[in-house]
């Protein structure tokens, strides 16, 4: 498989190469070395392709990603997978601010914690974090599944439309329009699918995770509701 | 006896009958006033800046004979892959969403007639613009509706735009009535809501994070599409010179007279500048940092005549944009539907609600029956005919200031007829050497 040191090959080179490869390659496993930090590793993929990548990465890596897997063995810095598209972007350690921010598919799997404004107005990714998620998070998030097996900070869901959050641990506080919802089958089927697809079914019952949601009370402006904002 | 003389009943010039008006609007609503279009009260604009013309020193040029050239590249800086105008009149980012498809047809075929570009809005890209418009420039807003890696591709351009509903900084709204099946299924969003659009970007805050995000647009794009950075008009220097600093190939600046999108009026009338005040400040800050010209410049913001793109490029602009105007070549706000305006409790050239989806021409619509009253192939030869009267006057002041291309004018071309344009603009006030804030008395 081929393996590139970031520290001889240009970032721009790489990204370049990973998005020309021809359809049929047999060059789908991609290993990035010395990442230090550098911004928009693997950004704008489009293709069935693995890439890991040995070390910590800095803003939006996986950005926009469409079909390949990413898997980052170290940290993430902000807007990891941002937008993302399809495919699976994978952090073993911590995310900084938004992390799957705006994404419309695929899933995002943190394994340690996100900061504050994880899933940022996503529309439509399921991201699951193992650890706890800072404040903000899911601002404005649209569509898709925020699995916390940790905390949540401040304003969680703050101007919620359809998405779903699940979080196991303590919510610190709950934004404008985000109220706790009954957790039935559906729901811990849905989370036990999307488990289960990040390859961490089993650890974890879904029944302990409590969901939240949109009130609808703000869909369509009322000057009586002036005082949530 | 004749009776005693009555004094002439007189109404206060603060308290006038718009602002009673408004004020019995708020007694009875409790909600403040949202509309479309830019600033309406009177604002120093360019109509108080004369050209100078030829004389004894300046040899004009013959008109409809010797060549003015209008042409315009965009994004020589980073870009593989400039853009060629052939006009420097360019169309603003206005959605799908807030227009109809239809609209949105009608500009991309009247830009595309003249050789020059469109602009998506706060929705995505739809194919009826892509289809029809030759260079066409994507944005990327706060919401990112309607945002994939596919359209960034296929785009000519990328526009990071920090104005919402000319609004520097106070996001917009697109009300419920407008969020069809297909507006909602291209925002991701539940039909019929109200539908918010962010006034920050989700993913990074200040110039040092855009300087990053804007290195993940080219690695996503290899690095061949000009990147644009829109501001709206508040802090021009500061913002201009944080963009270029952030890696811009092209800024783009909107003056508070422009917006076609939804927004408080109290937000239109009282935040920014008037694009006469915003120019100078930005084309110093490009000069300051020996870049005017290599990052290309483009205003907006009430745009209207040839004159007024004579005078924006003369004060060192590369381009202009029109929005409001380019609306109302394809048909906004035409006196021949009167009656309709007059039931939308209106009169023509004063509608002003086109957030609320009732547009009688057919424009900022989502209905289809209203929709349908514009047909594409008209709207945009109107649009075509417009950009060709624009772009002639134009010239024609060019030539008559020596110039052989548009760019060619300059300041020391104009004077003002007022001291305050006189010191927004930095020209001289007419038969003076006095430039307010920059010469002495």
């Amino acid at each position: 498989m081929p393996e590139v040191d970031l520290g001889i090959t240009p970032l721009r080179e790489l990204n370049g190469t990973l998005h020309n490869l021809p359809a049929d390659t047999n060059e789908t496993h991609w290993i990035v070395d010395n990442p230090a930090g550098r911004h928009a590793i693997a950004a704008g993929l489009d293709a069935p392709l693995k890439v890991e990548i040995n070390g910590p990465v800095g803003y939006y890596c996986a950005g926009m990603n469409k079909l390949a897997t990413v898997q980052v063995h170290g940290s993430a810095g902000v807007g990891v997978a941002e937008n993302m598209m399809s495919g699976f972007v994978h952090v073993s350690g911590d995310a900084s601010q938004a992390a799957g921010a705006t994404g419309r598919g695929g899933l995002l799997r943190v394994d340690g914690n996100a900061s504050s404004r994880c899933g940022i107005s996503m529309k439509g990714i399921d991201i699951v974090v193992k650890g706890s998620v800072g404040h903000m998070s899911a601002f404005m998030a649209q569509a898709g599944n925020l699995i916390v097996f940790g905390d949540a900070g401040d304003a969680l869901g703050d101007s919620i439309y359809e998405a779903r959050l699940f979080v196991r641990g303590n919510v610190k506080s709950l934004g404008a329009d985000c109220i706790e919802k009954a957790m039935r089958d559906e729901h811990k089927a849905a989370v036990h699918d999307i488990l289960t697809r990040a390859g961490i079914n089993g650890q974890i019952d879904p029944s302990e995770f409590k969901r939240y949601g949109s009130a609808r009370k703000l869909y369509n402006f009322n000057v009586d509701n002036a005082g949530a904002y | 006896m004749d009776a005693t003389p009555i004094t002439t009943p007189r109404k206060s010039a603060t308290f006038d009958d718009y602002t009673l008006s408004e004020i019995r609007r708020a007694a009875a609503t409790g909600i403040y006033d949202i509309r479309g279009g830019g600033a309406k009260r009177k604002l120093p604009n360019f109509d108080d800046l004369l050209f100078l013309g030829a004389s004894m020193s300046r040899y004009p040029l013959e008109g409809y004979r010797e060549k003015c050239e209008t042409d315009v590249w965009l994004g020589t800086r980073f870009a593989e892959n400039p853009i060629h105008l052939k006009i420097p009149v360019t169309i603003a980012g206005m959605s799908f969403g807030s227009l109809s498809a239809q609209a949105k047809e009608s500009l991309g075929r009247g830009a595309s007639k003249m050789g020059t570009s469109t602009t998506t809005g706060d929705g995505g890209m739809t194919e009826e613009e892509r289809g029809h418009s030759s260079i066409l420039v994507y944005q990327l807003l706060p919401s990112r509706y309607g945002m994939n890696p596919d359209d960034l591709r296929r785009a000519d351009a990328i526009e990071v735009s920090l104005v919402k509903a000319r609004s520097p900084a106070g996001g917009g709204m697109l009300l419920g009535q407008k969020i069809s099946d297909r507006v909602a299924q291209m925002r991701t969003l539940p039909k019929g809501i109200d539908q918010r659009s962010a006034c920050r970007h989700p993913d990074w805050t200040g110039p040092d994070d855009l300087e990053i995000k804007i290195e993940e647009l080219r690695e996503i794009t290899d690095w061949k599409k000009p990147i644009y950075i829109k501001v709206g008009a508040s802090r021009p220097y500061y913002d201009t010179a944080l963009a270029v600093k952030a890696g811009a190939d092209v800024v783009v600046l909107d003056g508070m007279q422009g917006g076609t999108a939804a927004t408080q009026e109290v937000f239109i009338e009282h935040i920014g500048l008037p694009l006469l005040g915003a120019i100078r400040p930005a084309v110093q800050a490009l000069q300051d940092l020996g870049m005017h010209r290599k990052v290309q410049l483009i205003v907006s913001g009430g745009i209207r005549t040839g004159a007024d793109v004579a005078k924006a490029l003369a004060l060192g602009a590369d381009a202009v944009s029109v929005g409001t105007a380019a609306l109302v070549a394809i048909g906004d706000n035409d006196p021949a539907l009167e009656e309709e305006y007059q039931r939308l409790g209106t009169t023509a050239g004063a509608y002003d609600d086109w957030h609320e989806g009732k547009c009688p021409a057919g424009i900022s619509t989502q209905t289809p029956e209203l929709a349908a009253r514009l047909d594409p192939a008209l709207g945009g030869r109107r649009l075509a005919n417009y950009l060709a009267v624009l772009t002639l006057e134009a010239q024609t002041i060019a030539r008559a200031c020596g110039k052989s291309h548009v760019h060619n004018l300059e300041p020391e071309d104009l004077v003002a007829l007022s001291v305050e344009a006189a010191a927004m603009a930095q020209v001289p006030l007419a038969g003076t050497k006095w430039i307010p804030g920059v010469t002495g008395a």
